[in-house]
């Protein structure tokens, strides 16, 4: 019963990252209908730049800021110079520019900081911990790291519904023609929605780093759960995002714990293809309400 | 006050408006009449900056709109209402009338503003909170109106306001433009299939036939002109 409930809490923790990345996916849905398969290497590349930013000021928070503001400007950037040239094209363009910024950045970043695999410090312990002599199978870590996505889904709850900015950005997602002509700037919303879903992400990178370590393309299964969660989800929903994660990193939790760590990949295929054709419109998303 | 010169729009080779020539004068409702497929929301769709016409002029007060981006010719306050209301499904009623206005600085009265026109449509004001995919044909068309109305725009273009309505959502559309006009001073370029009730409040009349201009006249003298009612109107 005990070993159920340590695979329970890492799975949940576990499950939480992948709802970070689910999230910035979604986000990134919701606004283009573009699937960003380069979520990941941009999440691996703000983690390299908040390693350099800890080694040159000996502080994680710097580094941690730093990855946050290099997520904001590389989104905004993808956005704005890569990904509106594909937007109103075919979507199969922009599935093949989302895979080669993904090439390219996996490619740049060895050249730059080099391909070795690197340690990546934690904020808080990253070790069980004991409390008052009872044996919990959280770290601090675990633990800090379930709080800044909470925090971050809080975040995006209350922008979308309760500020004027989310409005037009979901007036934007949902009808974005019928927007322009309500005089939404759709554009720069594009630009901000795409800068919001790389922060996102980049915080699934700081949280995946020091456990997973920080290579090149240490982000890849990551982004394959993160996506499993997001199309769990509906690929439209925020709160499926969320679901969808602790979903998936339940069963991984499980799958790893009872049948072995090396079924962990099979398992997350199981699962997505198990849910898709029982509800191939997603867990979280209403079909009726769906236009075709 | 807007002005259409030498309009030409085509749409893959195929030409939708082979020169149109038209004027909205300040305060008044302009009827574009014409049988299907004469270019009527077509012309709509390049006042609103939605397609880019080939060659020709749109000027708003002054202001050459072509090459404008439909957001930036809204905040002059050209503000569309497309065929079918162009409602935004998923927000509610109110959301939707509070995306059409927050592009404003001031934004102090824009409560009141909505207050207005749920006061304007009452049905609006019991589904204030449904999501808009619950709404009639009726009441989206009504959402729209009070949409344009929110973004106090000064020229109105409504593209087939009654397509599809019962007849006493007509009368109270074409009724609250007509007072709309009337109190708040501004204009109207009403895009109709529905000849008779448009030049029923309608001030001037343009009527298009295969994306030309082949008539401009009061309304009043379009209503009586039974030769060109037969030749484009066909009843």
């Amino acid at each position: 019963m005990s070993y159920f409930i340590v695979l329970t809490l890492t799975g949940i923790a576990a499950g939480m990252i992948y709802a970070a990345l689910a999230l910035a996916l979604v986000l990134i849905w919701r606004a283009t209908r573009i699937v960003n398969f380069a979520q990941g290497a941009l999440a691996m590349t703000t983690t390299y730049i908040a390693l350099a930013v800890i080694r040159a000021t000996d502080s994680y928070w710097l580094g941690f800021a730093g990855a946050l503001i290099a997520g904001l400007l590389l989104g905004a950037l993808a956005e704005r110079f890569l990904v509106r040239w594909v937007e109103k094209g075919p979507p199969l363009n922009a599935v093949i520019l989302t895979l080669g910024l993904f090439l390219i950045l996996e490619a740049v970043v060895p050249m730059i900081w080099g391909a070795q695999i690197r340690g990546f410090p934690a904020p808080f312990s990253i070790a069980a911990t004991e409390v008052g002599g009872v044996f919990i199978a959280l770290s601090p870590f675990n633990i800090f790291t379930i709080a800044v996505v909470l925090a971050v889904m809080g975040a995006m709850l209350l922008l979308f519904r309760f500020t004027s900015l989310g409005l037009r950005m979901r007036a934007t997602a949902f009808a974005p023609d019928i927007a322009r002509l309500l005089g939404v700037r759709v554009g720069r919303l594009l630009t901000l929605g795409w800068a919001i879903a790389t922060l996102t992400g980049s915080i699934a990178g700081l949280l995946v780093a020091p456990t997973l370590l920080l290579y090149p393309n240490n982000m890849d299964a990551v982004l394959v759960y993160g996506f499993t969660a997001a199309v769990l989800g509906g690929l439209d929903s925020p709160v499926g995002a969320l679901v969808g994660g602790l979903g998936i990193g339940l069963a991984l939790s499980y799958v790893g714990g009872y049948l072995g760590g090396d079924l962990e990949a099979i398992g997350a295929l199981v699962i997505l293809i198990g849910i898709l054709m029982v509800r191939p419109q997603g867990l979280f998303v209403h079909s009726a309400e769906r236009r075709a | 006050m807007l002005e259409v010169e030498g309009l030409h729009v085509s749409y893959g080779g195929v030409t939708a408006l082979d020169g149109v020539k038209l004027t909205v004068p300040t305060h008044g409702i302009t009827a574009v009449l014409g049988p299907n497929g004469a270019g009527k929301s077509t012309l709509l769709k390049a006042i609103a900056g939605l397609i880019k016409p080939r060659s020709g002029r749109i000027t708003y007060e002054g202001r050459a709109l072509i090459g404008m981006p439909p957001e930036e010719i809204v905040r002059l306050g050209v503000s569309m209402v497309p065929e079918g209301g162009g409602v935004i499904r998923e927000l509610t009623v109110e959301e939707n009338l509070r995306v059409a206005q927050m592009w404003h600085r001031d934004g102090g009265d824009g409560r009141k503003a909505i207050d207005g026109v749920m006061e304007m449509f009452p049905p609006l004001a019991a589904r204030r909170h449904n999501a808009a995919h619950s709404l009639s044909g009726g009441e989206r068309q009504m959402l729209a109106v009070g949409r344009a109305l929110v973004s106090r725009a000064d020229l109105l273009l409504l593209d087939e306001p009654s397509l599809g309505l019962a007849p006493k959502f007509v009368t109270l559309i074409m009724r609250t433009v007509r007072k709309l006009c009337a109190e708040r001073g501004i204009s109207v370029l009403l895009v109709e299939q529905n000849a008779r009730s448009a030049l029923s409040i309608a001030d001037e009349a343009v009527l298009l036939s295969a994306g030309r201009t082949v008539a401009a006249r009061t309304a009043g003298e379009l209503a009586k002109n039974e030769e060109l009612w037969h030749a484009y109107l066909g009843y």
